[in-house]
């Protein structure tokens, strides 16, 4: 990624709602900080900042992440605030444009996904406040012909004790930015954070209960207008031909032009815009994916199922242990696709200009985003400036172009501003999907039910072969074995073979990506081995987990919390499952019963341990596993997307409906303390409920539940 | 035609369609974009306001049909965070992403009018309708209950 981007100093103090002086610090590589309040406000400069201190003492902090629920500018906020020593009154966030200077070290590019926005930014922003901490007090220190060693600081203030001086930081800010960056500061002991560690509440709650917080879709620019697209409901297929003078015909419809992925209609409002769509008439070339089904899916995988697939792990030797073990276990697994269904359906807004281009969108990936309107603007990339808004859910639905593509291009034929919504069905039949796969799956146990082989191989489709092609090599994705290839298991003939399968339905990150699948059918599979073994669930884990392991110390955790030893009520069953995603650790016990009479099935409660290393703010873990059970269970108990004639059959709530109140269990969550390096949080909680689920299902009938989401025939 | 009604306390007349549905009025027409687009079919809740103290889906709603009649948005609980429910809401960080909120809210605060001490039976019954992607459900739960105790001035 060789453009810079240029971003002016104005824009940056503009968006900090400041005024052109103080502090402003930022790096450009971890460890090289510039201090640049001392170029000229209307010179532009390549900014890298990170932090505004305001002559009113107000600090502003660019969030370099997509908010999408996950708390980033609190997290951020409390970094800094303790490295800084900041008033937590006086902290203002605001979203950062798309400039290197904010790439995510993970991918390279500016984005948020894989559960890695504080594991990104911790350092980085780390280092940012101790620096001007010492810019800061060294100021003051010169200032008042002190030492700066007899400076300290607190609440957004230097202080000279022995003097009683004092002096806000906003009030020294201009002075301090002429001093030098500090090439290695001082940084804060974990014994003397306020806010690290300790459970702190949301900066963005009150936006968000006045409906002030501004996503995607409550752009409203001056002039702007509202577009919604008729896609193919074919995946791949194209416009052959549209009429629009029915559509033109619609009170408030302005225009129809076509775009790559349909025809847009344009009109004053989104809801004329979308009977305008109605009365469109349009002739699709759909493709050849027009005969594809769920059922042609389901044989095509059952067909690669017998085929050898490449080796995505292989310790020891599987097929000689599997032909010399005492007992067998084999089961074949399936997962459907599953859409996304972020609250906020897709949208985003667009201005094309001769001269510039800005998007404002719910972008989970501003790189992407910023270059997409470069290709589709003919714009040079630092012409085109994203601002990213609050994004109403993200779960990886944002990390793709689609809609950022879509109104740029309309933006651009109607050479005004324009926004496209989706609808709720446009984004039930226009996603990329959670694939769905079929696994089968093989285990040998020796005489004392101690497992020996394990064979795991996965048919299913690759998200990286179309976003990230490059890292997919001979055959094999991560993304498509992660939580099977990454089994902490302790079994010595281990093998998992991948075999890349392309179902014409595209797909894409689903919260947990590949663990989300994985993490249900490996954790179920071993409560299979466990009942083969004769053994109980939490214990047959524990032994084949090393004694001193975080994944153990959660399944032990959880258990203990759950009473997994004491007795249920009458009709109550438990299951566990335990899952590592994303550098963090996960165990969840679920309490369940069911009615046989309607075949339902209620989960009651969820006891959930995590250990995700060192943490920010432990209130947003709780959210995060909380949510991501949430999230999980609706994959179990209710998420399906079938294709029927090319086309995704499910459409709105109706019929692809999620878990509500009523079936939200009671979650409780227990945290491991730990000094391990920080995991990720906004995944991890999602994987181990399905199959913590599923097993207590099993524990209640005698047959497991290899196939997702839960039916009413499985509870019997 | 034009059509009037009395949002927020505050008479109001528009000129669109009269079938447009009430949620679209008040995000494209007035730019009052609190109330949210969730699904269009009254499934989600996303985009409840109140007519008359009873909590309606906006986005079903023909702007025609609400004529001489009062709503209130989330805008008009208060812009501050001071109404009990908008409080309470924050005392138990209940948002995560926020967008289905402003729903949550209104339905929250339709039912606290109706029953000022509500069960946790009668919660799941009157907030099923509002989907969270996030799952904050329980969170919500419980800021319900300490909303009442807020109205309850205990």
């Amino acid at each position: 990624m060789a453009t810079a981007s240029v971003l002016d100093r104005r824009e940056f103090l503009k968006k900090s709602a400041a005024s052109g002086a103080g502090l402003v610090i930022g790096l450009h590589l971890p460890g090289k900080y510039e201090a640049l309040a001392g170029i000229p406000a209307k010179e532009p400069a390549v900014i890298n900042a990170w932090v505004h201190i305001a002559p009113d003492n107000t600090t502003t902090l660019m969030i370099d992440k997509s908010e999408m629920g996950q708390g980033i500018n609190t997290a951020l906020a409390m970094i800094l605030a303790d490295e800084l020593d900041l008033d937590w009154e006086k902290i203002r966030t605001v979203f950062a444009p798309a400039a290197p200077v904010y790439f995510n070290p993970v991918f390279g590019l500016q984005g948020t996904g894989g559960s890695t926005s504080v594991r990104a930014s911790w350092e980085t922003l780390a280092k940012t406040g101790a620096a001007a901490r010492e810019m800061l007090t060294a100021a003051a220190a010169k200032k008042w012909n002190v030492e700066p060693s007899t400076c300290s600081t607190e609440d957004s203030m230097v202080l000279h004790k022995t003097s009683g001086k004092k002096i806000s930081y906003g009030a020294i800010a201009e002075e301090a930015a002429k001093l030098p960056v500090p090439a290695s500061p001082k940084r804060k002991e974990a014994k003397d954070y306020k806010y690290i560690g300790k459970p702190t509440k949301r900066i963005d709650s009150k936006e968000k209960v006045t409906g002030t917080a501004d996503f995607g879709i409550d752009v409203r620019e001056p002039k702007m207008l509202h577009a919604v697209v008729a896609r193919c409901p074919v995946f791949g297929g194209n416009v052959k031909s549209f009429d629009a003078s029915k559509a033109k015909a619609v009170r408030g419809v302005k225009s129809v032009v076509q775009v790559s992925t349909g025809v847009a209609v344009v009109a004053d409002n989104t809801w004329s815009a979308m009977q305008g769509r109605e009365a469109l008439q349009i002739s699709w070339d759909e493709g050849g994916n027009a005969k594809n089904s769920s059922e042609a899916i389901h044989k095509l995988y059952q067909s690669r199922l017998e085929q050898t697939g490449a080796i995505a792990r292989k310790d020891g030797d599987a097929e000689t242990a599997l032909g010399s073990a005492a007992k067998k276990v084999e089961a074949i697994y399936e997962v459907p696709f599953l859409a996304h269904a972020t609250m906020e359906p897709m949208n985003c807004t667009a201005n094309v200009r001769a001269d510039g281009c800005d998007i404002y969108a719910p972008t989970q990936f501003q790189t992407f985003s910023q270059l997409t309107g470069a290709r589709l603007s003919g714009l040079k990339p630092e012409q085109v400036r994203v601002h990213t808004t609050y994004l109403g859910g993200g779960f990886g639905r944002r990390a793709e172009q689609d809609f950022i593509t879509e109104a740029v291009e309309t933006s651009k034929a109607m050479g005004a501003p324009v926004q496209v919504t989706w609808s709720r069905e446009d984004d039930t039949q226009h996603d990329f999907y959670r694939p769905s796969v079929m696994v089968k799956l093989w285990a040998g146990l020796d005489a004392a039910g101690r497992p020996t082989a394990w064979k795991t191989r996965i048919v299913g489709p690759s998200i990286m072969s179309r976003f990230f092609p490059g890292s997919v090599k001979n055959g094999l994705d991560d993304t498509a074995t992660e939580g099977i290839a990454t089994l902490k298991y302790d079994v010595p003939n281990f093998l998992v073979e991948y075999l890349l399968t392309e179902p014409g339905v595209p797909v894409g990150f689903w919260r947990s990506v590949g663990n989300s699948h994985n993490g249900y059918i490996a954790e179920c599979f071993v409560e299979e081995m466990a009942k083969a073994a004769g053994k109980d669930s939490v214990e047959f884990r524990r032994e084949m987990l090393s004694k001193d392991s975080r994944q153990r110390g959660v399944l032990e955790l959880a258990a203990e919390k759950a009473g997994w030893d004491k007795p249920l009520p009458e009709g109550r069953y438990r299951g566990v499952a335990v899952v590592e995603s994303f550098g963090s650790h996960v165990a969840e016990v679920a309490e369940i019963s069911i009615d046989r009479k309607s075949k339902s099935l209620q989960v009651h409660r969820v006891v959930a341990a995590v250990d995700c290393g060192r943490y920010i703010n432990p209130e947003t873990i709780r959210a995060q596993i909380e949510g991501g059970i949430v999230y999980g269970l609706t994959a179990a108990l209710k998420g399906e997307i079938t294709i029927a004639n090319g086309r995704v059959e499910q459409s709105n709530f109706n019929d692809y409906d999620m878990v509500r109140m009523n079936e939200a269990p009671q979650v409780e969550v227990h945290i491991v303390p730990s000094n391990d390096g920080p995991g990720g949080m906004g995944e991890p909680g999602t994987p181990p409920i399905a199959p913590a689920v599923c097993n207590a299902i099993f524990a209640a009938t005698g047959k497991p539940v290899r196939r997702l989401p839960i039916r009413p025939d499985d509870l019997t | 035609m034009s059509t009037t009604f009395i949002l927020n306390g505050k008479s109001t007349s528009v000129d669109v369609d009269p079938q447009m549905p009430l949620l679209w009025v008040l995000r494209d027409t007035l730019n009052m974009t609190g109330t949210k687009f969730g699904c269009g079919m009254a499934l989600c809740g996303a985009c409840t306001v109140h007519i008359e103290g009873e909590a309606a889906r906006s986005c079903i709603t023909p702007i025609s049909s609400v004529a001489g009649k009062k709503i209130t948005t989330i805008e008009g609980l208060s812009t501050d965070a001071s109404h009990p429910v908008q409080k309470a809401w924050i005392e138990e960080d209940v948002p995560q992403c926020g967008y289905c909120q402003s729903g949550q809210i209104m339905s929250a605060v339709a039912l606290l009018a109706k029953k000022p001490n509500p069960t946790d039976a009668d919660i799941d019954d009157a907030m099923s309708g509002n989907i969270c992607r996030c799952g904050t459900y329980q969170r919500i739960r419980k800021a319900i209950h300490t909303a009442a105790s807020l109205q309850a001035g205990k």
